[in-house]
């Protein structure tokens, strides 16, 4: 404070530390990114609201049943003991994400983030029902009446039944859909499908329909950290002022042959660029922690540019470093594969490959052995000392498999079970199983804990590989 | 804590949590307005000749959150415990929630176990499902000392076997679990004489079931067995009645050998099992009590052949 003087010390004004938030009319807005995100918008929800109908072996194809821990993804039976293969899938992303905001900024943000995507659903539904910026701005401004009734109840049947569809499909991932769909029409929820429902549902609803940029703009992190992971090569959208500048209309532009008035810059401040922008800034003011980069003013001003004759790209992406060079487009697409992309990339693939390859030779059942805590150990006929284990074994397939088990370790060891295990598809059983070693084989090793282990294979079907897992444990001579 | 029991605290506590929320609020109120001394957005602090702190107001949902999160305490507060020692309007207690969780699960399961309780033990055996839940509760409950396979150790029974100590049919397999059972030997090394009469005894005993002895032991030790033969009976083979284990075969649950069997006899044996009953519904320790006695049907029809 060392420049404060008594005078500056004296109040200009008391403000509010909390703003109400103005509500932002969102002009609709149509070219190649728009292009794009709506290409976005129907792939990510064709998979979200198709996959859970589909079938595959008489069965949901994708269904994560909590309640039975089996998580069944097309041929896939994965087990809660599979979790490694979600940490390779958000890793997967994370790096996708790494890669993507590097290379060209906030991708996510402006093309594939469900906000994002439900956000352009739920303005498409407000934009047939209460028509585009200024028919909204005007509606909201008239005074209550049946047209504005008719207009914002529809709008907001719509969004409900957006929300609802949406919540609903959510939950169909849980509980089988067909079912949860003959539930819901005899309103024959279980608690906690209700409650998911409605709160996946409402959340849909409020967050697409009201919170919006708020969303972007205070509660998401990635946000924030994306805009961390820009470097000068990053292509972001950005408004040339070199060429734009100085902005203005003086009533001399003429359309027809592209030439503009002495000391004017390309920039006709429209204002078209503010009025599509769903966050509400100005990106000619330069790169703001608001821009989500879903390229709307590049769309909009790109349009201006043809109708004024001048050459498009006035709100471009281009790279902080190409627009202080004025490089080309080839230099900025050169400096794409620069060191830090292409170590994310390597990485990236590494993983990719990683968890491909280990989807593929993953063993189709799991093994747990667990010795018997109770009794350590126990002498039984002829001085024979025997040790008894919990065998689970976890069939990951969807049909009936035997499975045969083993023991090794010690000389002479002997285990109890010869039949093979047999279980059901998807099963899993814990079974008992005794290991015992002759008297004097126990003599020689000595008291104390031995290693042994178990094996568990599963004989090849005709045309299948035949698998096997080896599980370590102990086993105790008693003194 | 005792310190803590009079009602006075009580009182203070509910006090302070009010205080507390409604101090929340005024804290809210006044830190919500602040004073600028410039026009251009910024406070008008300066710091190191040119950092300005700006004023980024937050969205003012953003306090309603802090509204919601006291509105929700006074809510939370009035229907569960909290403002002292009041119950709350819901009356819940930890306790009350898992006795009607208990109850829940208990009326759940009354219908899967309903069909079991008519059944009698062959009828559980041939009922996968019945066996199903008869081993859950087995590993739960017993495995602990009998040993996931029932074949137990030292000390603890064999239940895979066909020696039974007490009684072989499901009534009486379903009363130990429920009331526990004592093995009880008195000690006998008084009435035998001394501990080269035992020792010699024990020889004897041994040579019943034909394992390794001395033989000259045991026909010193043979007229001792007179003592023995009240419970054991006179060949030795036990009585099922009194609890009194078969000597002939070679299951020794107390060990094996000399100095185990001289110390049964000297100093006897006292060899409890807990009751079950309290942790267990009648039907499940019935359906329990048909998976403990299917264990030795394996054996028994090995011992046929």
């Amino acid at each position: 404070m060392s420049d404060a003087t008594p005078a500056d010390d004296a109040a200009v004004r008391i403000v509010s530390l909390y703003q109400k938030q103005k509500k932002i009319y969102a002009r609709a807005v149509s070219g190649w990114f728009a292009g794009w995100r709506w290409a976005f918008v129907w792939a990510t929800q064709l998979v979200f609201y198709g996959l859970p109908w589909l079938e595959w072996n008489a069965r949901q194809a994708v269904l994560f049943d909590l309640g039975a821990r089996r998580f069944y993804i097309f041929g896939l039976v994965l087990y809660p003991q599979d979790f490694i293969f979600l940490t390779g899938l958000l890793i997967i992303s994370a790096y996708a994400l790494f890669l993507f905001t590097t290379v060209a900024g906030r991708l996510w943000c402006g093309y594939a983030c469900p906000q994002t995507v439900y956000t352009e659903i739920y303005m498409w539904v407000e934009r047939h029902l209460e028509g585009d910026r200024p028919q909204r701005m005007k509606l909201d401004a008239a005074p209550w009446g049946l047209e504005k009734l008719l207009r914002k109840g529809g709008k907001q049947l719509a969004w409900i039944a957006i929300g609802l569809w949406t919540g609903f499909t959510f939950v169909g991932y849980f509980t089988p859909i067909q079912t949860l769909a003959v539930q819901v029409l005899n309103l024959g929820l279980g608690p906690w499908e209700w409650f998911w429902t409605l709160f996946y549902g409402f959340a849909t609803y409020g967050n697409a329909g009201y919170m919006r940029e708020q969303v972007c703009k205070y509660m998401c992190p990635y946000a924030r950290f994306q805009s961390a992971m820009f470097d000068p090569d990053t292509l972001i959208i950005t408004y040339d002022a070199a060429r734009g500048d100085p902005r203005g209309n003086n009533g001399k532009r003429s359309k027809k042959d592209g030439s503009k008035p002495e000391g004017l810059g390309d920039c006709i401040d429209c204002g078209l660029c503010v009025q599509v922008c769903p966050t509400g800034i100005d990106i000619r003011n330069g790169l703001q922690y608001e821009c989500i980069g879903c390229a709307a003013c590049i769309d909009v001003c790109n349009g201006v540019m043809d109708k004024m004759n001048y050459p498009r790209g006035l709100i471009r992406y281009d790279t902080e470093r190409g627009m202080a060079e004025h490089a080309p487009r080839a230099t900025l697409w050169k400096r794409v594969f620069r060191p830090r992309v292409l170590v994310y990339t390597g990485i990236l693939g590494l993983i990719c490959t990683a968890l491909f390859v280990a989807l593929l030779l993953r063993t189709p059942f799991k093994v747990d052995v667990v010795r018997d805590r109770g009794a350590l150990a126990r002498v039984v006929e002829d001085g024979w000392v025997e040790n008894v284990y919990r065998v689970q074994v976890m069939n990951a397939t969807e049909r009936t498999q035997a499975y045969t088990v083993t023991a090794r370790g010690l000389d002479g060891l002997q285990l109890d079970r010869r039949e093979p295990i047999t279980l059901a598809p998807a099963e899993a059983r814990w079974v008992a199983l005794a290991l015992r070693v002759p008297p004097e084989v126990a003599e020689a090793a000595g008291t104390g804990a031995h290693a042994v282990q178990f094996e568990v294979s599963l004989a090849a079907a005709p045309g299948e590989t035949a698998h096997r897992v080896i599980e370590k444990s102990t086993f105790l001579v008693p003194r | 804590m005792s310190d803590f029991l009079h009602s006075g605290w009580a009182l203070f506590v509910a006090g302070v949590t009010a205080v507390s929320l409604l101090a929340c609020l005024v804290l809210l109120a006044i830190a919500a307005k602040r004073r600028v001394m410039s026009d251009d957005n910024t406070t008008g602090h300066v710091w190191d000749e040119d950092l300005k702190e700006m004023n980024n107001p937050l969205p003012r949902w953003w306090m309603g959150l802090f509204v919601i999160t006291v509105v929700f305490a006074a809510v939370y507060l009035a229907f569960y415990p909290g403002m002292g020692s009041s119950p709350g309007m819901l009356k819940w207690t930890s306790v009350g929630q898992y006795e009607a969780e208990q109850e829940k699960a208990r009326a759940a399961m009354a219908p899967v176990y309903a069909k079991y309780v008519a059944m009698n033990a062959e009828q559980l055996a041939a009922d996968e499902q019945a066996m199903g839940i008869g081993q859950r509760l087995y590993l739960n409950n017993c495995a602990q000392c009998h040993g996931s396979d029932a074949r137990g150790a030292k000390g603890f029974p064999n239940l895979a076997d066909t020696d039974w100590l007490g009684g072989n049919d499901l009534d009486y397999v379903k009363k130990v679990i429920v009331e526990g059972r004592v093995g009880n030997m008195p000690p006998m090394g008084a009435a035998v004489g001394t501990a080269e009469d035992a020792k010699n005894l024990a020889h004897y005993v041994l040579s019943l079931s034909g394992s390794a002895h001395n033989s000259i032991s045991a026909q010193l030790g043979k007229p001792k067995f007179a003592t023995c033969a009240a419970c054991h009976g006179p060949d030795g083979k036990g009585n099922m009645a009194l609890g009194a284990p078969n000597l002939t075969d070679k299951v020794w649950l107390h060990g094996w050998g000399e100095a185990a069997i001289v110390r049964a006899i000297t100093q006897g044996i006292n060899n409890p099992m807990p009751a079950q009953g309290r942790l267990l519904t009648p039907e499940q320790v019935h359906v329990l009590g048909g998976y403990v006695l299917s264990l030795s049907r394996g054996s028994r029809v090995a011992a046929a052949n």
